[in-house]
């Protein structure tokens, strides 16, 4: 043959029989071994799954958890997979705990759905038993549950979450936005039975959630918290509230309630015990409301302290209604009105001023409109406007009747008193910048208030059981009969205190109110006040706020002076 | 060089290019897979460790409960608060 010839005779032999290979290697893939290509591909199907977001710890003001996510798994299957083996379900049923019938025929209802939970939240000990069963169709779900380190401690002011990481309650529910992450998306690589995950990508990574610091003191909250609930025990109260704030910035140190709940096992949770009653629930303040009263009047420049008032003989009448006193205690001073309680002198120390002008101070104060704090279910107790048309409503009101307030609003009122005049508005988040309060009254009428208040505690006044050992305390105690159905009820009461520590110069202010002791003691300075004083004594330690009032003990020393080295060492 | 010559360099070449080019293909997908596998594997274990640190936060949580400290020292440790006048002050 020619070499041409010869060299397109062997390409077109090459080229047939490249040709004749693909398409026997065809033929072969798409009929002869079919089954075995179609296994592999089912071997590896792509699945789109969600990565669940970290909810935001909850912390207190130094760092401490009030609120942890911890992951868990959940159980779910694949009732399309799972319904000829079940068998094995049994076996799922007996590590889950679930009734072993109620599973077989779980898959067999929902046999066209694809995704069916078993089992939420259990332990990861728990899930690797179960998918060490390898049982086709069932497969994990990684979640998050939350955990509340104080429990009933702080339940009230944190809430609670529900299985879906949804606030319900509380802090978790007024800051949810914050506190939940977003989801993310992942493919993932499973064989057809469910099982072996092998993560392809992360499509969308999730977002977790952000941690949030609150203004509350751990410490402080514990307690605040197991001081009370002795008292509400010892007295056999229906309720209590007390509420801690810091006078400098209007944070919220600790807030307390009883009754309380276990906020980690909510299976039986009745409502009156999940109010955080501090800030929902309103009550008449009662003679807790006369230091607000006295700075009215002082603040129009028309009453001076050293003033006195004319309270014999221990009862008045103001359009037609009968004002009285414990005893007839002659003549006070406005400090004496207040440190013997007397209705007839505040009355006519308000009487004395104009009706907007003693309005106005309770209303500067934030009585009668919501703080502003954000928690969820918060009121703004009331202050009736038409009241002030009646001199009978004006002087009630002065001595705290026909006003309704809640724990925290009284404790924002006082904080006024106790910064000098100004009043920071309340808040539960921790915040490092300076905060911004509004000038309410004169440095000078809170002083004066001030002054007047420390003679309840420290002087001859009802509240001596508040007082706190080598610190000046001021305060006001308060004791006021419940109203129900129709009137004033003859036996049952409230006992508050109110003050501030150190009075000098305070830092704290608190709250306490018990509700309707039963145990024969009723009055705010024996039921109420023991609280206080207290809580107070161990705020100062744990605050390292230091003692400016050593004359209360006075068989003690006067403080030592310290022997300090050149070099300064500590001995 | 004849033409001949050159051709059969040129091609050798070219040809040896394609082959290091598929080689290094080769390479750098079986790098990809090598370094995916280790990243799935340090993903896994945060995962691990994120777990053991909640676990921890709680059990450390549980420890520290201020109850239980407290109920340790009055009943087991038999401690008590000092009272107002069992502390000095000290003046620097």
């Amino acid at each position: 043959m020619k070499p041409i010839v010869w060299r397109r005779t062997a390409a077109s032999v090459v080229f047939v029989s490249l040709t004749a290979v693909l398409v026997l290697k065809a033929l072969e893939i798409q009929i002869l071994d079919s089954d075995f290509f179609e296994r592999q591909g089912d071997a590896r199907q792509l699945r789109t799954l969600e990565i669940s977001a970290h909810r935001g710890d909850i912390l207190d003001r130094n760092g401490e958890p009030f609120a942890i996510s911890t992951p868990v798994s959940s159980v779910w299957m694949n009732p399309k997979l799972v319904k000829d083996d079940l068998d094995s379900l049994d076996a799922i049923a007996g590590l889950l705990s679930l009734d072993a019938v109620s599973l077989r025929d779980k898959a067999r209802r929902y046999q066209d759905r694809e995704f069916v939970y078993l089992k939420r939240h259990v332990s990861p000990e728990l899930a690797d038993k179960v998918m060490a069963l390898r049982v086709p169709g069932i497969a994990l779900q990684d979640e998050y549950r939350r955990f509340y380190p104080s429990g009933e401690v702080a339940a009230h002011i944190i809430g609670f979450s529900d299985i879906d990481d949804n606030g319900q309650e509380g802090i978790e529910l007024a800051f949810d936005d914050w506190l939940k992450g977003v989801p993310g998306k992942k493919r993932v690589i499973r064989d057809r039975l469910g099982q072996i995950f092998d993560d392809i990508e992360r499509i969308e990574p999730e977002q977790p959630g952000k941690d949030l610091q609150l203004s509350i003191d751990k410490r402080l909250q514990y307690l605040t918290y197991r001081t009370l609930k002795a008292a509400v025990i010892k007295h056999n109260a229906v309720a209590g509230s007390a509420v801690v704030l810091d006078a400098r910035s209007g944070e919220v140190l600790a807030m307390a309630n009883q009754p309380s709940f276990n906020v980690n096992d909510r299976k039986q949770l009745k409502p009156q015990a999940t109010r955080n009653r501090a800030v929902t629930d309103v009550f008449e303040p009662g003679s807790t409301m006369k230091p607000i009263s006295v700075a009215a009047a002082l603040e129009t420049g028309r009453w001076k302290p050293f003033y006195k008032v004319e309270t014999a003989p221990g009862y008045m009448r103001v359009s037609g209604n009968m004002i009285r006193d414990e005893r007839n205690y002659g003549d006070l001073d406005i400090g004496g009105v207040l440190e013997k309680s007397s209705n007839v002198g505040v009355s006519k120390i308000v009487l004395a001023i104009d009706a907007d002008e003693q309005w106005n101070m309770y209303q500067r104060v934030g009585l009668g409109m919501s703080t502003g704090s954000g928690f969820p279910g918060e009121v703004s107790g009331r202050l009736s406007l038409d009241a002030l048309n009646s001199d009978f409503a004006r002087a009630t009101m002065a001595f705290g009747y026909g006003i309704s307030v809640t724990p925290l609003q009284l404790a924002q009122a006082y904080s006024a008193i106790a910064a000098d005049g100004v009043m920071y508005p309340v808040t539960f988040i921790h915040d490092d910048r300076e905060p911004v309060g509004q000038r309410v009254m004169t440095e000078k009428t809170a002083k004066a208030v001030r002054k007047m208040m420390r003679r309840v505690v420290d002087g001859d006044g009802t509240g001596e059981r508040a007082a706190v050992a080598n610190y000046s305390v001021a305060g006001k105690t308060g004791t006021v009969h419940k109203f129900i159905a129709g009137g004033y009820a003859d036996e049952r009461y409230r006992s508050i205190f109110a003050g501030m520590v150190p009075a000098e110069e305070p830092e704290l202010v608190m709250v306490v109110m018990i509700d309707e002791p039963r145990n024969g003691e009723h009055f705010g300075g024996e039921v109420a006040a023991p609280v206080f004083g207290k809580v107070m004594a161990g705020a100062m330690r744990l605050l390292d706020i230091a003692p400016d009032n050593f004359a209360r003990n006075a068989h003690r020393a006067a403080p030592v002076k310290a022997a300090v080295s050149e070099h300064g060492g500590d001995a | 060089m004849s033409d001949r010559q050159r051709m059969l360099v040129v091609v050798t070449v070219l040809f040896s290019l394609v082959l290091a080019s598929a080689i290094l293909l080769v390479y750098s997908k079986h790098q990809s897979r090598k370094l995916f596998v280790q990243l799935q594997q340090l993903e896994r274990q945060v995962d691990a460790l994120n777990t053991e640190w909640s676990q921890l936060q709680l059990e450390q949580g549980a420890w520290s409960d201020h109850g239980r400290i407290e109920r340790i020292a009055r009943k087991r440790l038999s401690m008590v608060s000092p009272d107002a006048d069992e502390v000095i002050f000290i003046e620097q």
